[in-house]
């Protein structure tokens, strides 16, 4: 008998979300984390979430054109369309489930401003919304008793006869393996930030998920959309939210100019996330700025407003950078921070097609950061994220109790653990060649940010994607130092380099299929959005030879015909 | 700069598990946390050092461990802050929790504290169909205990639990306060009587450690003294320790200043003949020793009594 009807991996705000869904469709469902949930990276969304709700003029259908648009027209209308539509229903819900939101004079819930948004639509809860999400939904969990895995670490997806029924797991505080097997897996694992130095993304965010998926033979949609964020801290990259710009900050340059005016005379320092970095890119590249960066000033919004509303970036500044934002501008520049692409779903959050459009094992689903549905497209827009992660979370947990029920119990082989053990037996057996996992990935990390960041081209995303071969190859060797049970990080570390690199490579991959500029995918030898040829996604299967085999899906396309996309 | 760091290893897969500690001498720059310095060490010299951490940036709650003797989240403690001139900087898992493997500790008993307090909103009636209309003063209020990062700093520090494990604790009593002042939830009273039993808001000794080490700014004591407050408006004057805060008041109130034996008879019932009788020998001895001021009916009115008492007054006034 199956240990669980549906297994979900990752425990963040689309795990968690997925998790109680399940719960009360009355399936029995566990979720499973390699760290405990509420260390999850759901935790660093900052600024909001959100919703049409508000307002005589807003609309859903504003919030989809805004979306939309963002996505620079690679998102699929139909996913985006539902997500918008689905949004003001769950922001109830999560009001319900006890999330402190801010509210307006009358006590009802308030909003502020964000990047790409056509009226203020962001529900928050002061600059920690991520967090303060995150642990109402841990709240529920432990209210629905819902068994958590702790501290496990997912190294395997057990897929047999097509059908996705476990996983095999370390046991991190014992160094145990285990098999948990289950009638349907929710992936909802995050993405893979780490893939990049710097990154403001958590030491955890290493594409496992989309990784496991993509070796299970999911299909992975527009790695190459990478999203770097305008405003992260010099030194050592943090993120300082967008809630900043939200609340009315500024950019400036060198000189103390506004620059945005030139990028983005309509929305300026509000213009979409792809487009402000590009712009800072360009001020600092073009020797405006200082040190590699711009400045955020914020002293404007004077001392109150600093205090409680930008409470959390007015002491991360303070601590990392030892800047007081109350009276100085705060030095930040672009930096990796999300990824569009992952795994391919349908808006049911099915990582398979049943008409066989594209393939991928039945049984599993993904939602959040690891899934690409796609309502992010070429951007994301701030605040879409927290959103995509509860709607399509709620989704995958409905989904997969209802396709757990039509289950029949098929036992599992106890191949798929006994596989793993010799594995990782081998790589405590490795010799050590003196070569490091942190050396390795810091080479990946640096390769890729250098060519597949805010400006890219041909040559050098082939650059990377060599740096990135000539890494797997060493990788084959590369050793496990540290051969303990317990808590052993060296072993967890290596694993997550696996995962990262393979990642890694189709985001190479995605970058040099896709020749035009789009979103955030901006080429300086084809600057050109090529609606004719590319106003589709890209694929990546895994080959025979284990390399990625690269194909297109045509973008879904309702009522909002490409423009021409001006901020 | 050097970072010289003294790092309190524990293996239990050794033939014989004991604790020691290690020291690792690296160059770094100058902005690094204690963390960051961990993470190079772990990279660089010790793959086998075990700790947590994810974000980097003070929101995740998975590196708090003790830095020269006192609970700090390493990703939030400059080196330079701690070791100016570089000296060694001692590094130990966070206290009043099992050590699994150096500075990993079994987090157990911090969760099943906060699981005591039923940590979620129960509300009062049927949801309404859009949101609870609630003041955005009442939802600010929240946002500091709703800061809260689990971290367990103020868990590790705290004086009270340390000799009493029954005590629900700094980090657990803050999420109550969270539910308690929340005007959605409608298990207030019942919260609060809970909190009023053994274990709960009564038993932390006003030490302050937890506000100090709290990385967040939650301020958990803070919150401990807002739900006493609750505690006796709502459920009542039914403890030793309300008790004790009425005959403090009380005594200053009359007398200007405090009297320790009404404090004791108050605070432990007149007619607690066996638990007064166990304390006389105690209150002999440091009436011997000139340490306690003569009781009632000797306890005289100290100079300015009546202006204190006025005060009071007016404080009660303004109460109603």
């Amino acid at each position: 008998m199956a240990d669980h009807d549906v297994l979900v991996v990752g425990a963040g705000l689309a795990g968690m979300r997925a998790a109680i869904a399940a719960h009360r469709a009355g399936a029995n469902v566990a979720m499973m984390s390699k760290v405990h949930p509420v260390r999850s990276h759901s935790n660093a969304a900052q600024g909001g979430i959100n919703a049409a709700m508000r307002g005589a003029e807003d609309s859903i259908d504003s919030h989809v054109y805004d979306t939309v648009k963002g996505s620079d027209y690679l998102g699929d209308q139909d996913a985006i369309e539902f997500m918008c539509a689905e949004a003001p229903q769950e922001i109830i819900n999560l009001e319900h489930m006890g999330v402190i939101f801010n509210r307006d004079e009358e006590g009802r819930l308030g909003t502020r401003a964000f990047g790409g948004a056509s009226y203020a639509r962001t529900f928050f809860v002061a600059d920690i919304t991520g967090q303060a999400i995150l642990h109402v939904m841990y709240e529920q969990i432990l209210k629905a008793g819902v068994r958590s895995y702790e501290e496990w670490f997912v190294t395997d997806l057990i897929v047999e006869d097509g059908e996705c029924r476990g996983v095999v797991a370390i046991e991190m505080l014992t160094g145990k393996l285990h098999q948990v097997t289950a009638k349907a897996v929710v992936l909802a694992s995050g993405g893979v930030g780490r893939a990049f130095e710097p990154s403001t993304n958590a030491l955890i965010c290493t594409g496992d998920g989309i990784a496991l998926a993509y070796r299970a033979g999911a299909t992975l949609l527009d790695m190459e959309m990478v999203q770097y964020h305008p405003t992260t801290l010099a030194g050592n990259g943090i993120l300082l939210s967008e809630a900043a710009r939200g609340e009315g900050a500024y950019l400036l340059n060198s000189k103390g100019e506004r620059f945005m005016d030139g990028y983005a005379p309509n929305m300026r320092e509000l213009a979409s996330r792809d487009v402000v970095s590009r712009a800072e890119a360009t001020e600092i590249e073009e020797g405006r700025g200082v040190d590699g960066c711009v400045f955020l000033d914020v002293r404007h919004l004077g001392a109150e407003a600093i205090r409680t509303k930008l409470k959390y970036i007015y002491e991360a500044a303070l601590d990392y950078a030892g800047i007081d934002m109350i009276t100085e501008p705060v030095p930040i520049r672009p930096g990796q921070h999300y990824i569009m692409g992952g795994v391919k779903t349908d808006p049911q959050t099915r990582t398979w097609d049943p008409d066989g459009a594209w393939k991928g094992p039945r049984g599993l689903f993904a939602a959040g950061e690891v899934a690409c549905v796609s309502v992010h497209g070429g951007n994301r827009l701030g605040a879409n994220s927290l959103l995509e992660t509860v709607v399509f979370g709620k989704v995958a947990g409905e989904m997969a109790s209802a396709h757990a029920k039509e289950q029949p119990d098929t036992p599992v082989s106890g191949a798929h653990l006994a596989d793993a053990e010799a594995r990782i037996q081998a790589l405590f057996g490795r010799p050590d060649n003196g070569e490091r996992t942190a050396k390795l990935r810091l080479d990946m990390g640096n390769a890729m940010n250098e060519h597949l960041a805010v400006f890219r081209n041909e040559e050098g995303m082939r650059s990377a994607l060599g740096t990135v071969h000539g890494l797997q190859e060493r990788y084959e060797e590369l050793p496990v130092v540290h051969k303990g049970g317990v808590y052993n990080t060296d072993l967890i570390f290596h694993l997550e380099l696996g995962y990262m690199l393979e990642c890694a490579e189709t985001i190479c991959e995605g970058g040099l299929l896709r020749k035009e500029s789009r979103g955030a995918h901006y080429r300086r030898d084809m600057t050109e959005r090529d609606d004719t040829a590319w106003l589709k996604h890209t694929t990546a299967n895994v080959g025979e030879d284990g390399r990625p085999v690269m194909g297109s899906l045509p973008v879904t396309v309702t009522k909002w015909e490409p423009q021409k996309r001006v901020y | 700069m050097q970072a010289n760091l003294r790092v309190r290893r524990y293996d239990p897969e050794e033939a014989e598990p004991s604790a020691r500690m290690q020291e690792y001498h690296i160059e770094v720059p100058e902005h690094f946390t204690v963390l960051d310095a961990l993470i190079q060490v772990r990279e660089e010299e010790d793959p086998s050092l075990a700790l947590r951490c994810s974000c980097r940036a003070s929101i995740c709650g998975s590196c708090a461990m003790r830095v020269n003797g006192q609970a700090h989240l390493a990703c939030k403690t400059r080196l330079s802050a701690v070791a100016p001139e570089g000296e060694p900087v001692t590094i130990e898992p966070m206290g009043n929790q099992r050590v699994v493997k150096d500075l990993v500790v079994d987090l157990g008993v911090f969760w099943n504290k906060i699981r005591a307090i039923e940590p979620y909103l129960q509300p009062a009636g049927p949801e309404p169909e859009e949101e609870y209309i609630a003041s955005d003063e009442s939802m600010q209020n929240l946002i500091t205990p709703m800061g809260c990062i689990m971290c367990g700093a103020c868990v590790s520090d705290c004086t009270a639990l340390e000799v009493d494990e029954n005590f629900l604790g700094p980090a657990a009593l803050a999420k109550a306060y969270r539910f308690v002042a929340d005007p959605r939830d409608g298990a207030s009273h019942e919260r609060l009587q809970t909190l009023n039993e053994y274990g709960g808001v009564w038993d932390c000794t006003r030490c302050y450690m937890c506000v100090e080490v709290c990385p967040v700014g939650v301020a958990p004591m803070d919150r401990i003294m807002e739900l006493r407050d609750s505690v006796m408006n709502e459920v009542g004057v039914t403890t030793p320790g309300a008790r004790h805060v009425e005959s403090f008041a009380r005594s200053v109130a009359r007398s200007g200043w405090l009297d320790e034996t009404m404090l004791a008879v108050d605070s432990w019932g007149r007619f607690n003949i066996p638990k007064l009788l166990s304390q006389a020998p105690l209150g002999l001895r440091v009436l011997v020793r000139g340490k306690l001021p003569l009781p009632w009916p000797f306890h005289h009115k100290r100079a300015g009594a009546e202006f204190v008492g006025r005060i009071f007054k007016r404080w009660e006034s303004k109460k109603q």
